[in-house]
């Protein structure tokens, strides 16, 4: 989508070189372009419309016209603009001088509220909070159960006492008191935002919880309705915060956008997988190159730091400078690369990945025959990939339960990547050998 | 500064890896499309049940009245100008339909009111929508399969929050009202208190549960589900599977198992649903491409339409991938499963 995005700019901005100035033409081109992004990212049409304004007016500014890439010049000031809108401090709750901070939580069904409750729990306890979660979900069947579930598995204690949520939060007050708890996690039911008895319910449940942090909790893969559910909810209990969800999925995640514009307050939190750890503060920035298709090299970095031991990047990278990549150093790397997750997600976040790779499907099992390929091999084969001859290519086929066909593949793309990582190291960025389908 | 530089040589390295040797997909031939598949294993359409059923429109009333819609203002204008397709191009893009489906069906729509002489504005919303009922009509078959001998197992599938488990049981309840035994099958082993969430459904509507440990193999309870079916006499068995994003490899490789798993036992499984959520905005396209993908997927339960959300997203999924709507979820209570009408769903499009 950036490739895209870039290339299209590139069009309108290569006739643009020769005359020097931006015309309202060349504009108005430029921002539907942008406009056909966002768009297809889930920004609501409206707030398209007034995002797309401001970037206007930036664009016609001396700053583009003088720059050498005026397509990258472009780019860089929506995507500054993105982070504006989107910004604000993260992942800070507002915590009440005297506690408990009373959090409640809101939203659609199924838009993830009571694995959020789960999560913030977690983050709040181990950063030695004394937590209280409430489950006053009482519509949706088990959804106090998964709560306790929840609750436990964190080491938090749930309460939900009473038929009916007001009374189950003020119970919960009480016990918040009783347990000297310092922050309290409402946890409340879905509900559509049309639905006038169920958002008069949460007018109630909020008065008596009376809440610090009243977040707003959205589905990283709404549509265009964000902007009315956000409305509403803000309407009925205003909004502190809000809670992006499910953001590990390929959603471009608009919604956040169209959210961050009606609520006008930051977004805290973003879900980022299905465990209780994947939770993590919002990073406008990141969320804004998803936005415009840019990859998340953030993310990246920090998911290899995770996964990498200094020593051995070091040594790696010692290695790539000389040129020196042996089969071995391929064995390791891929197993770290493997560690950080999925490959396909990982591609994913790759900036200015061809559109090819970043559809094509990994098939992680084939990553599996590779490692079998390499550990047949002896040390000095895996240093000298030219000792393996015919019987020794047997050999490692049949230690590996594969073919010889694999592996010479295997020794025949591993020479690509040899000569690859020579280019780099010799400064030059690297053509990608697409392979023909 | 320069760990960050060996980093990025080693995510190109990554990258090759991927591209070199592990293979572009292997998107296997399974890419045909759904009507050349099970056939021949003894799979009949039922026909309709003959007991009146709520319709779309009777649910979509309440919420109609309450909003008013964006075509209001246009309907009343006096002639056809830039600014009415303007307002037609933003109807369909609120509508979740997508820029590259919104900007087909405007060419034609342009075509066809030029060929026309459609000069009002009125006129050519009528004509939009008659285009649109035309694209969804067609010949699609949106009845849900039945087996002709042993359980018929219908499997529902789809990411996080979409209402899986609430559709299964309305679907549930309608099926034991229409006098089928229906058995439940809790695959979801993964989220906690999903099981007992199906199970309390179970109980309302009369529907054994089959359900096993949770972080239990999925395949197992799906097949002893199958398998007490079977033992029952029940002819109806709805597998609940556990909500995942379709990015994710390995769950889908999961469900892929899960679904032959469906397969081998003594049961049929006629029908693959993805559930979709009609807030979803475009990301339901590659959501349905990647199910679709895995697990063959034969039709969508389009859920959550009782809101304000108009799901037009499932317009481009018939279109692009040619997988039918089938049913449509409109509320809380078990009534409120309805199957698919393609002139009602255009009419909610643009109320």
């Amino acid at each position: 989508m950036f490739e895209a995005l870039s290339d299209r700019f590139d069009g309108i901005f290569t006739r643009l070189r020769s005359r020097g100035r931006l015309s309202e033409r060349d504009i108005d081109e430029v921002a539907r372009e942008i406009r056909i992004a966002l768009l297809e990212a889930d920004v609501n049409v409206a707030v398209v419309k007034s995002f797309i304004a401001r970037v206007k007016e930036r664009a016609q500014g001396a700053e583009v016209a003088k720059s050498l890439s005026p397509a990258q010049q472009v780019i860089k000031i929506v995507h500054e603009e993105l982070v504006t809108t989107l910004g604000g401090a993260t992942g800070k709750l507002t915590m009440s001088p005297k506690p408990p901070t009373v959090v409640m939580l809101a939203g659609l069904q199924g838009s993830g509220k009571t694995t959020a409750a789960g999560k913030l729990a977690r983050l709040l306890h181990s950063d030695g909070g004394r937590v209280l979660l409430v489950g006053a979900d009482l519509q949706r069947p088990a959804a106090v159960e998964q709560l306790r579930v929840l609750g436990e598995r964190v080491g938090v204690p749930v309460y939900s006492e009473g038929r009916d949520p007001v009374k189950v939060v003020k119970g919960a007050l009480r016990e918040a008191d009783r347990l000297d708890a310092t922050v309290v996690i409402v946890d409340t039911a879905g509900r559509l935002q049309i639905d006038a008895d169920l958002m008069d319910e949460l007018r109630r449940v909020g008065k008596a919880a009376q809440p610090h942090d009243s977040l707003l909790v959205v589905d990283a893969m709404t549509g265009q309705e964000a902007v009315s559910v956000a409305e509403a909810f803000d309407d009925a209990v205003g909004l502190d915060g809000v809670i992006l969800t499910k953001i590990d999925g390929d959603a471009r995640g608009g919604a956040a956008l169209s959210v961050k514009e009606v609520v006008g307050k930051p977004i805290l939190f973003a879900g980022t997988g299905e465990k209780l750890e994947d939770f993590e503060p919002f990073h406008p920035d990141r969320m804004a190159s998803r936005i415009l298709g840019m990859g998340d090299v953030l993310t990246l970095i920090e998911k290899a730091e995770e996964a990498f031991d200094r020593e051995e990047v070091e040594e790696a990278e010692a290695k790539l400078r000389k040129g020196e990549l042996t089969l071995e150093d391929f064995l390791q790397q891929m197993r770290q690369v493997r560690k950080m997750g999925p490959l396909q997600s990982l591609v994913g976040m790759l900036p200015g990945m061809p559109k090819e790779l970043r559809d094509a499907e990994v098939d992680e099992g084939e990553l599996g025959k590779v490692e079998a390929i390499i550990c047949s091999m002896t040390p000095d084969e895996r240093r000298q990939p030219s000792l393996i001859n015919g019987s020794r290519r047997l050999r490692i086929a049949r230690g590996s339960g594969t073919t010889t066909q694999d592996v010479n593949a295997l020794l025949k793309q591993f020479k690509m990547v040899q000569q690859m990582m020579r280019q780099v190291a010799r400064g030059k960025r690297p053509q990608l050998p697409l392979p023909g389908r | 500064m320069s760990n960050v530089l060996v980093l990025v040589g080693i995510f190109v390295l990554a990258a090759f890896l991927i591209v070199l040797g592990l293979g572009l997909s292997r998107r296997a031939q399974r890419q045909g499309p759904a009507e050349d598949r099970p056939d021949a294993t003894g799979i009949a359409s039922t026909t309709p049940a003959t007991r009146a059923r709520p319709r779309l429109r009777d649910r979509l009333a309440k919420t109609r009245a309450t909003l008013a819609g964006p075509l209001q203002a246009l309907r009343i204008r006096g002639r056809v100008d830039g600014e009415t397709w303007d307002d037609l191009e933003e109807a369909l893009l609120l509508a979740d339909v997508g820029v590259a489906t919104t900007g087909r069906l405007l060419d034609e729509l342009r075509a066809n009111a030029l060929q026309l002489a459609a000069s009002e504005p009125a006129q050519v919303i009528e004509l939009l929508k008659a285009q649109l009922v035309a694209e969804l009509d067609g010949d699609t078959d949106r009845s849900l399969t039945r087996a002709d001998a042993g359980p018929t197992v219908w499997m529902f599938v789809g990411v996080n929050g979409v209402g899986k488990t609430t559709a299964i049981a309305k679907l549930a309840q309608r099926e034991a009202g229409d006098g089928h035994t229906v058995v439940l099958a809790a695959a979801d082993t993964f989220r906690a208190a999903a099981a007992e969430q199906l199970a309390h459904w179970g109980d309302r509507v009369g529907a054994a549960v089959v359900r096993g440990q949770e972080g239990a193999d999925p395949g197992s309870v799906v097949f002893d589900a199958i398998s007490a079916a079977q033992a029952r006499g029940a002819d109806l068995v709805l597998v609940d599977t556990a909500g995942r994003v379709h990015t994710k490899v390995n769950l889908m490789n999961e469900l892929e198992k899960l679904r032959r798993v469906a397969e081998r036992g003594p049961g049929v499984l006629t029908e693959v649903l993805l559930v979709i959520d009609a807030t979803t905005g475009q990301n339901g396209l590659a959501q349905a491409r990647q199910f679709a993908d895995a697990v063959d997927v034969t039709g969508v339960v389009l859920t959550k339409l009782d809101g304000s959300a108009k799901g037009g997203i499932v317009l481009a999924i018939e279109a692009e991938l040619g997988i039918p709507v089938k049913v449509v979820g409109v509320g809380e209570s078990a009534d409120d499963v309805v199957p698919f009408d393609p002139v009602e769903f255009v009419d909610a499009l643009f109320a």
